[in-house]
């Protein structure tokens, strides 16, 4: 992963959604003051006349993005995963999820790696709050290819979706050229006849398990990797057939242990297939200032501390 | 006002008024202070003002009402079901399992409601969304708005008048009802948002104060509010809740409750006389 070029998901974003506006001229985008950052400005910057600032009134957005949708425009509305699913959580369920209006939240600089701007900003729970929604759903891209490709294929798609980026540049793995973005489908990178665990990673986490994979092989220990991208509806054929097939799962996620794809993951493998479950992400706590990389470090949200978890997993 | 309007919707509002004590008596539960209350004005728009059609509840050309204050539901979905968007029977099934009528309204369930409300200061968010909607496309469509006096205790309400207010959307007109009543009792001793008209004004808009009893001074607020470009207006009216039926007017503990069987009674007879006398004074009139 070390050689390959990094790019954030943010700025992925932002050029899709000047990508997309050549498709669909009834594009509208909306951002709470925080259009440099989530990188709408990107897209402001191309149509200015498209985009509207909302100032700093987050709840007061996602209803004009519901309103704007209700007349059939296509409507993205970003600001930071802390601010969209957390302090709009309820205009999101009531004035968007019930109704099941299109709108497009691209939410930005979620989980731990924001970095400095420390706890108050670092969203670990975005994930937990928008699954409960019934009929959202909710993106997490794993690099710029996947992203990109998310927000062109989620316009097509007629439904409220919670789209999740990242602030920190994560490694490009994805070829633009073969990749293909499924709504709802996970993504083998790594399987054989006979794996031993499967690590099922989603965001930032995805090429810190193929990296930990690679190692894990070298030890002699063969683990499979999903990426899962799509968060709900969750890929449950994929996940089954990865319980059945290897016997121990390791669900790896820039998010809290709480509510998010562990657990999704533990709600459908505890049914229909029990095999231990193992979750790595943000244990129930908050997180402080410090860079993004020796942040994630800390909370063992690398390579390593999968490794670490897998081997909890396979000496079950 | 011409005189044969007037006394149109005066008997059409009585009928309209029935069908709030219909709905909320057969539920058991409801809001009939408010939805009574508002009753005149939501009857003049639906009956006298707005471009809607019980045909075209897709025109993407239609005039739009967001019902901010969702827990009138009764008094929108009698109104819907006077104009003929569904069958005025239907009004009886009201918060029953298996009805389109649900206890705050959803769009693409009911027939002519265009947005979903129920959680209070919401509305006015999705009401900004589609003027601005009017605005990028030019299109000829008014959006209308209903705000209760407590419900403008949420912030969000002032997010959105910020919002309303500077991005000019002079194609929004709000209704603040301004009944003085709240649930758990007067404005002023549960949280005062006074003054209101000071407050939109402050805000960059449009304010236009009246009683809203009276249909003359309503068609003047609407008719000067189509006039005024660059601002969104706020049409600030006194009402009555509970208005017409007189054992609940003024009372907040009719905010959010059903009359019994012998309230129910008295109110039929009410709303009932107050109909035979308007239809008789219209065929005396000639």
């Amino acid at each position: 992963m070390a050689d390959l070029v990094k790019k954030a998901t943010r700025d992925s974003y932002g050029e899709a959604l000047v990508e997309l506006y050549k498709k669909r001229s009834d594009l509208i985008v909306l951002d709470a003051d925080v259009a440099g950052a989530t990188k709408t400005g990107t897209f402001k910057k191309a149509h200015p006349d498209r985009h509207f600032n909302c100032g700093i009134q987050e709840a007061n957005m996602m209803g004009v993005a519901a309103g704007l949708a209700s007349t059939g425009k296509l409507v993205f509305a970003s600001t930071f995963a802390m601010f969209a699913a957390g302090r709009a959580f309820e205009i999101v369920r009531n004035s968007i999820g019930y109704p099941r209006l299109n709108v497009k939240i691209g939410a930005t600089h979620a989980g731990i790696s924001v970095g400095e701007d420390g706890a108050s900003h670092q969203c670990c729970e975005d994930i937990a709050l928008m699954r409960t929604i019934p009929g959202m759903t909710v993106i997490n891209p794993a690099d710029d290819t996947e992203a990109k490709a998310a927000v062109l294929a989620m316009a097509d798609y007629d439904g409220p979706t919670y789209l999740r980026f990242g602030r920190l540049p994560v490694p490009v793995f994805n070829a633009p050229a073969s990749y293909k973005f499924e709504v709802g489908k996970g993504v083998t990178l790594r399987a054989s006849e006979n794996d031993d665990v499967t690590i099922i990673a989603t965001g930032l986490l995805v090429s810190s398990a193929i990296e930990a994979a690679e190692e894990l092989a070298k030890q002699g220990v063969k683990a499979r990797v999903i990426n899962i991208h799509t968060i709900k509806p969750l890929d449950t054929e994929l996940v089954l057939k990865a319980a059945r097939e290897t016997g121990k799962i390791v669900v790896a996620e820039e998010h809290s242990v709480i509510g998010g794809l562990g657990s999704a993951v533990a709600d459908v493998v505890s049914e229909k297939c029990p095999v231990p479950v193992i979750k790595l992400g943000v244990n129930d706590t908050f997180g402080h200032s410090g860079p993004a990389v020796p942040l994630l470090e800390e909370f063992g949200l690398t390579a390593k501390g999968i490794i670490e978890k897998v081997k909890i997993a396979v000496n079950k | 006002m011409d005189k044969e309007l007037k006394k149109r919707l005066e008997i059409t509002a009585a009928k309209v008024r029935l069908g709030i004590i219909e709905g909320v008596y057969n539920a058991k539960s409801g809001h009939p202070g408010g939805s009574l209350g508002f009753a005149d004005t939501l009857t003049y728009l639906y009956m006298a003002r707005m471009n809607v059609s019980p045909d075209k509840t897709n025109e993407p050309d239609r005039d739009r009402f967001v019902l901010s204050k969702g827990h009138n539901a009764p008094v929108l979905y009698s109104v819907l079901a006077h104009r003929g968007f569904f069958p005025v029977d239907e009004l009886k099934t009201l918060r029953k399992i298996g009805s389109r009528l649900q206890g705050h309204p959803v769009m693409g369930k009911v027939p002519g409601v265009d947005y979903s409300t129920g959680s209070l200061g919401q509305g006015i968010s999705g009401a900004c969304g589609m003027a601005l909607a009017g605005k990028i496309d030019g299109a000829p469509y008014r959006v209308y708005t209903a705000l209760g006096d407590g419900e403008i205790q949420e912030g969000q309400v002032w997010e959105a008048a910020m919002f309303a207010a500077h991005y000019g959307l002079d194609n929004l007109t709000a209704v603040v009802d301004n009944n003085n009543l709240q649930i758990d009792g007067p404005i002023t001793e549960v949280m005062s948002p006074y003054p209101i008209d000071e407050k939109f004004k402050a805000f960059g808009w449009h304010v236009i104060c009246i009683d809203g009893h009276d249909f003359e001074q309503i068609e003047a607020a609407f008719d000067e509010a189509e006039k005024i470009s660059g601002k969104p207006v706020a049409i600030i009216q006194k009402t009555v809740k509970g208005k017409n039926v007189s054992f609940m007017e003024n009372k907040a503990e009719w905010h959010g409750a059903a009359p019994n069987d012998e309230q129910y009674k008295i109110a039929v007879s009410e709303l009932q006389a107050r109909i035979d006398e308007l239809e008789k004074e219209g065929t005396g009139n000639g």
